[in-house]
């Protein structure tokens, strides 16, 4: 009978409105990943087998998710950096309170900018015959790749060009985190006898230590997972995991269905494992300022 | 000389006079109190002696060592806030001990400042708690620990009590009180709550429009207020007009009773003021002046019975003890009020 009751209290019609995004969740993200999880242990003519994920083991793929962990570790760490250097000019900064609202905005679309315009975007600019490129060669006879060997298409042309949205990203979440740290905190700490530094030190970062952590893991995955964007810039000469994927489902490079599904299952994993320690990390971070 | 002295202190934000003028002088181990409504610049006195605002103009010296000039972290003053802004990050111990570590105190003597502090804000066994974990009172008491760790030569307090529930303020500014007795520790006591005020402090400075108005003890700010602002801001006032019929003799009429409040007066009308306390039911020696009037409201409040009565187009609140043996007034009754000239003041336009 209590089980009757929980069925129909679930089948009243406020869960009706949330009944879209559930059937849109298993449709588009757990039927998929569940096929994935499925093909990644499964042979050819059926049954269970663990030589997809072993196939894994080989020099180009490990190279090709070691080189994505790199490039996303770098872009996550530097996104980190320079946003939470731009969200703490904004909320503590002595910046105009004018400017915070047209940037949160700016930030908002800069992080959903990726994929084929954003790659044009930096070709156009300072690609080999970028804007930027040409009239450093033709104004000041700086030749971008010879004095610098700095290179678009390389992995940190990437890193660049994913900093776009991943600085922006981290403005959006790390914002609210600063807005949480109270003044009378800063001013305690001042009247116990902190410096700026010590109170940063002893009771700014500590605290927001969980959300930046978590931050830094949910920009790692959002690297991670990037393909539109590397694609475009780089095309399939980019060892990265994800063109490699791509590759492997366009099936002109590997063809081997098996090893794509497991090639997805460990970008699954790591993905998976940063959004884990992001959603830990958060509660903490959320547990402090109660 | 004062321990604590501040010399016409000024503060402008814009063209806007936050503090005029503004002169106290505080004795070693006083308490004194900055009481006045929300925007009367109490609260901006108090930051500019903790340092977080500068002052346009002005001094404060502190045991002879003008300090305006210095950075809130090298004052040696401890300051407890209206949130308590506790470290989340950090237990109650680890919170306590802040002042201690920043100072580079030996771990050893730190702890044992810790465990003192501790007892004596009656938390030993909490050390080892976050506060999120503590109710508000005792969050506050963990933060009056926090600052005096440090022994801090000046005490702030900016409302520490106004977040708490009215029991728990009511005790907590009693412990407060005699832990600043016992330390004595000279303290500034910020709040809007007169009640608050009139407590736990030795002098009080009702403050309205960025200046002093008065300064003075709780009992002489509540029976002798120095002006109508005071008379009207502390307790509850009733209000007389009057006519003045003798200026020399200050002789005044209210309805059809004439009584002399013994000092010269201008001629004209004059409002006249009176606690609640110091109105009687019935007649009383000593209390020439006799209205007749209706009671209205009747607020039973447990030892005392206040009472509504109209005279006229005049609304008198009075106070009673509460006698079980004698039943209060009731709404619609017909009596008769009392009032001595004494406790009657003249209330300047």
């Amino acid at each position: 009978m209590a089980d009757l009751s929980s069925v129909r209290r679930m089948l009243t019609p406020r869960w009706l409105g949330v009944a879209p995004f559930f059937l849109f969740a298993l449709m588009f993200l757990i039927l998929p990943a569940l096929s994935i999880v499925f093909g990644a242990f499964r042979a050819p003519g059926g049954g269970f087998t663990l030589d997809n994920v072993a196939g894994l083991n080989t020099p180009t793929i490990r190279g090709a998710y070691w080189v994505s962990i790199r490039l996303s570790f770098w872009s996550a760490l530097l996104g980190c950096a320079i946003g939470f250097a731009m969200a703490a000019a904004i909320v503590l900064g002595g910046l105009p309170r004018g400017i915070r609202s047209p940037m949160l905005t700016f930030s908002g679309v800069a992080s959903n900018f990726a994929g084929l315009p954003l790659a044009f975007a930096f070709i156009a600019t300072i690609g080999p015959a970028g804007l930027i490129t040409v009239w450093l060669r033709t104004e000041f006879g700086i030749n971008l790749r010879a004095a610098t060997g700095f290179n678009l298409f390389s992995t940190t042309g990437l890193i660049i060009t994913y900093l776009f949205f991943q600085v922006p990203l981290m403005i959006l979440i790390i914002t609210p985190a600063l807005d949480g740290l109270k003044r009378e905190w800063r001013e305690a700490a001042s009247m116990l006898g902190a410096t700026g530094w010590q109170y940063w030190r002893m009771v700014a970062l500590p605290i927001l230590l969980p959300s930046l952590l978590g931050t830094f893991a949910l920009l790692f995955a959002n690297s991670f997972g990037a393909v539109a964007t590397a694609f475009a810039l780089a095309g399939p000469q980019l060892n990265i995991a994800p063109i490699l994927l791509f590759s492997q489902i366009r099936g002109d490079v590997l063809g081997n269905p098996g090893l794509g599904y497991a090639l997805a299952f460990g970008m699954i994993v790591i993905t998976g494992g940063a959004n884990a320690a992001y959603l830990i990390l958060r509660a903490r971070a959320e547990r402090w300022q109660k | 000389m004062a321990f604590l002295k501040i010399a016409h202190l000024e503060k402008s934000f814009g063209t806007t006079r936050v503090v005029k003028d503004f002169d106290l002088e505080i004795e070693r181990g006083e308490f004194v109190s900055l009481l006045g409504p929300s925007g009367c610049g109490k609260t901006t006195v108090l930051r500019m002696v903790a340092g977080f605002e500068t002052p346009s103009s002005g001094a404060i010296i502190v045991d002879g060592k003008d300090i305006v000039g210095l950075r809130p972290n090298q004052r040696n003053i401890g300051m407890v806030f209206q949130a308590y802004a506790l470290f989340p990050n950090l237990t109650v111990a680890e919170n306590v001990a802040f002042g201690l570590k920043i100072k580079g105190t030996p771990a050893e003597q730190r702890d044992a400042r810790v465990k003192e502090m501790l007892a004596m804000i009656g938390l030993p066994d909490l050390g080892g708690r976050y506060p999120f974990q503590l109710s508000g009172g005792q969050q506050q008491r963990v933060a009056l620990a926090r600052a005096l760790a440090v022994q801090p030569q000046v005490l702030l307090l900016d409302e520490p009590l106004s977040a708490l529930d009215a029991k728990i303020r009511v005790s907590l500014r009693t412990q407060i009180r005699d832990i600043q007795r016992e330390l004595g520790i000279t303290t500034i006591f910020v709040t809007h709550d007169q009640e608050e005020a009139l407590s736990i402090s030795d002098r009080i400075v009702v403050m309205n429009g960025g200046v002093a108005e008065q300064v003075g003890a709780p009992f002489e700010i509540y029976n002798r207020p120095a002006t109508r602002f005071v008379a009207q801001f502390v307790g509850t006032l009733n209000l007389i007009e009057a006519d003045v019929t003798l200026p020399e003799t200050g002789t005044v009429r209210i309805g059809t009773t004439e009584i002399s409040l013994g000092r010269p007066l201008k001629p004209g009308r004059v409002t006249l003021a009176c606690r609640p306390e110091a109105v009687s039911l019935g007649l009383a020696d000593g209390r020439p002046l006799v209205l007749h009037a209706e009671i209205g409201e009747v607020h039973f409040l447990g030892a005392v019975i206040r009472v509504q009565a109209r005279a006229g187009r005049t609304t008198l609140s009075l106070d009673t003890f509460n006698r079980p043996d004698t039943p209060p007034p009731a709404a619609g009754d017909k009596v008769q009020v009392s009032i001595s000239p004494a406790d009657l003041l003249v209330l300047e336009a």
